[in-house]
């Protein structure tokens, strides 16, 4: 099923549901006509779209609301935080090409910083499925929670297949004693290929697909704390994201462990095209793999699919 | 200043431009037909009006541009390889990782004054730089291109509250007016006329033009300020993926990424030889 199935069963069966879009209709195409009065577009006015979804969610609306995820989070931050995050209003925030996925856009497109600031606002749930597959499997339980949310969107295509979402859950992939790798959203791919070239140079791996980043998976971490070494492997800074969950999350119970973090540190990224994105900041599974063995190996790098233009 | 160019030499300058366009077209592409509308504005602008050249980037007396209609860089990037500004051979660069030829525009170009590519930034970024030279007498030009999509953006009509209330009169806003915005005509989604209305209310001085004819907006800009104290508006009417027939005025054509036979037969086209018939992905438009 893909994203725009989802959304149109679930808008059938709920007459609650308005979608909304500041002209990003990429994953929403066919909605116009078949929701008529219940979808609106704003145009490019983000603030005014969440405001927009904050009176209908007053009139005991659900909005699914869309937008590029960079403007979605930032343009209309404070509107996000005032408008649905203080009533706690059930506004469900849908942000398209996060993290890596702006490809060749730039700086102005990245959404890199989305997690920290929409998980600093009280009552916004925020989460990364790792593709298409997890995508659907969550969002059916994050748009029926009575709070806002903000779910960064990942349509890439998948061969894996996720196990049932539930609330505040991690998918736990695989234990392990030498290394555990925490990560969400599209570089989940990554960790995959990862953890098979860990594994034939004789590691134990361990791998956490962590999908909900607000609540988050305490326990998750915890177990992942087992292992000699723990990696949080993100497409986002280094400050304010899983790293920084990581750390609040052992230090609220005492703990410390050796965690070695993968992200962005302190920049945005070359923009360009997916697959060389990855290859050039250091992000393809082999590159994931070499940076915690902590040598080169003659593993290949499998190929990465291109981005399709969502926006 | 720089040397004015002829009309004839203007339309061929920008008949390059366009090859140019449709050559960054293809391997990953680009905003196509958000960018042929702005080829001859941004040609005459930078060929005719605004003292840019090569030589004075770092001259605090120069003229500025800001584009704040980011998508439609690629006719920037034509453009100054037309005019000396930028190598020809960094064109072949657009989207590798090893240069930063990309979707839109960013500094590491110089001539490009400042980054964009989030819609409704750059009008109070020039409001900014107007100010300054306000502040410090000196007569240089700034102007801000802004698509007319863009004006959805609350923080447009800001800036023409700001301007106006702080009579920036060496400030020019030109509105690329495609009627189009990302996946459908402005009129059938957010309306935006009476268009020159909106901005007199708002105290500016406006002209509306054909953005496509050198002869008019050479009228028009040479009467620049048009009024004194005012903020300077052009509308300048335009036709989004003007110059090619076959994606000309069409909702889907806005980002494309043709395969390299479409790209030989709309190089072509742009001659005048055939309309094209294209077979590569396009946007889904309802």
């Amino acid at each position: 099923m893909t994203y725009e199935e989802l959304l149109t069963r679930i808008s059938l069966n709920d007459e609650r549901v308005v979608v909304m879009t500041a002209e990003n209709r990429a994953l929403v195409r066919n909605l116009p006509t078949i929701l008529g009065k219940r979808f609106i577009d704003t145009g490019i006015t983000e603030q005014t779209m969440i405001g927009a979804a904050a009176g209908l969610a007053l009139r005991g609306r659900i909005p699914v609301v869309h937008a590029l995820a960079s403007f979605l989070t930032m343009r209309a931050f404070e509107f996000v935080r005032t408008d649905a995050g203080i009533p706690d209003l059930p506004v469900k925030l849908s942000g398209f090409i996060p993290g890596f996925l702006s490809d060749g856009n730039g700086p102005t497109h990245q959404a890199i910083e989305d997690i920290s600031i929409m998980r600093g606002i009280p009552n916004v749930n925020v989460f990364a499925p790792a593709d298409e597959d997890d995508l659907v499997k969550m969002l059916s339980t994050i748009w029926s929670a009575p709070s806002p949310a903000y779910t960064r969107i990942n349509t890439r295509k998948t061969g894996y297949e996720h196990q049932p979402y539930e609330w505040g859950k991690a998918e736990m992939i695989a234990e392990g004693s030498d290394v555990t790798i925490l990560t969400y959203g599209l570089l989940f791919e990554q960790a995959l290929a990862a953890v098979e070239i860990l594994k034939s140079e004789g590691l134990s791996v361990g791998l956490v697909n962590m999908r909900s980043l607000k609540p988050v998976d305490e326990q998750a971490i915890l177990t992942a704390t087992r292992s000699e070494m723990v990696v949080t492997l993100e497409d986002h800074f280094v400050t304010g994201g899983l790293y920084t969950i990581v750390a609040e999350t052992l230090l609220k119970y005492r703990k410390t462990a050796n965690v070695l973090p993968i992200a962005l540190n302190n920049r945005w990224f070359k923009p360009g095209l997916l697959p060389d994105v990855l290859k050039h900041e250091g992000f393809t599974g082999k590159q994931i793999a070499e940076k915690i063995l902590g040598y080169q190996t003659v593993h290949k790098q499998a190929e990465i699919l291109m981005n399709v233009f969502s926006e | 200043m720089n040397k004015k160019h002829t009309q004839a030499e203007m339309e061929a300058i920008a008949l390059n431009v366009r090859e140019h366009i449709v050559r960054m077209s293809t391997d990953g592409g680009c905003f196509t037909g958000a960018s042929l509308s702005a080829v001859d504005l941004v040609v005459y602008l930078y060929a005719s009006f605004l003292n840019i050249n090569p030589n004075n980037l770092d001259d605090p007396n120069r003229d500025y541009l800001f584009l704040s209609k980011g998508h439609d860089v690629p006719a920037l990037y034509g453009t100054f390889v037309e005019l000396g500004l930028m190598d020809k051979a960094r064109l072949q660069n657009h989207l590798s990782i090893e240069d930063h030829i990309y979707w839109h525009p960013n500094t590491q170009i110089p001539g490009i004054e400042f980054h964009s590519g989030s819609l409704g930034h750059l009008p109070s970024v020039a409001i900014g730089v107007a100010l300054d030279i306000k502040m410090r007498g000196g007569d240089n030009k700034v102007i801000c291109i802004l698509g007319d999509g863009e004006l959805n953006e609350g923080t447009c009509w800001e800036a023409v509250l700001v301007a106006n209330a702080y009579k920036l009169d060496n400030l020019i806003f030109v509105v690329d007016r495609n009627n189009f915005q990302a996946n459908m005509r402005t009129e059938d989604l957010i309306p935006l006329e009476p268009l020159a209305d909106k901005f007199i209310a708002f105290g500016a001085a406006v002209k509306r033009i054909n953005g496509h004819d050198f002869s008019q907006l050479d009228e028009t800009f040479s009467a620049y300020p048009f009024q004194k104290d005012k903020l300077n508006v052009v509308i300048a009417d335009t036709v989004r993926g003007k110059g090619l027939p076959s994606i000309q005025e069409r909702a889907d054509r806005w980002f494309c990424n043709f395969n390299a036979d479409e790209v030989e037969q709309l190089l072509l086209e742009l001659h005048g030889a055939h309309n094209t018939e294209l077979t590569s992905e396009t946007l889904i438009v309802r």
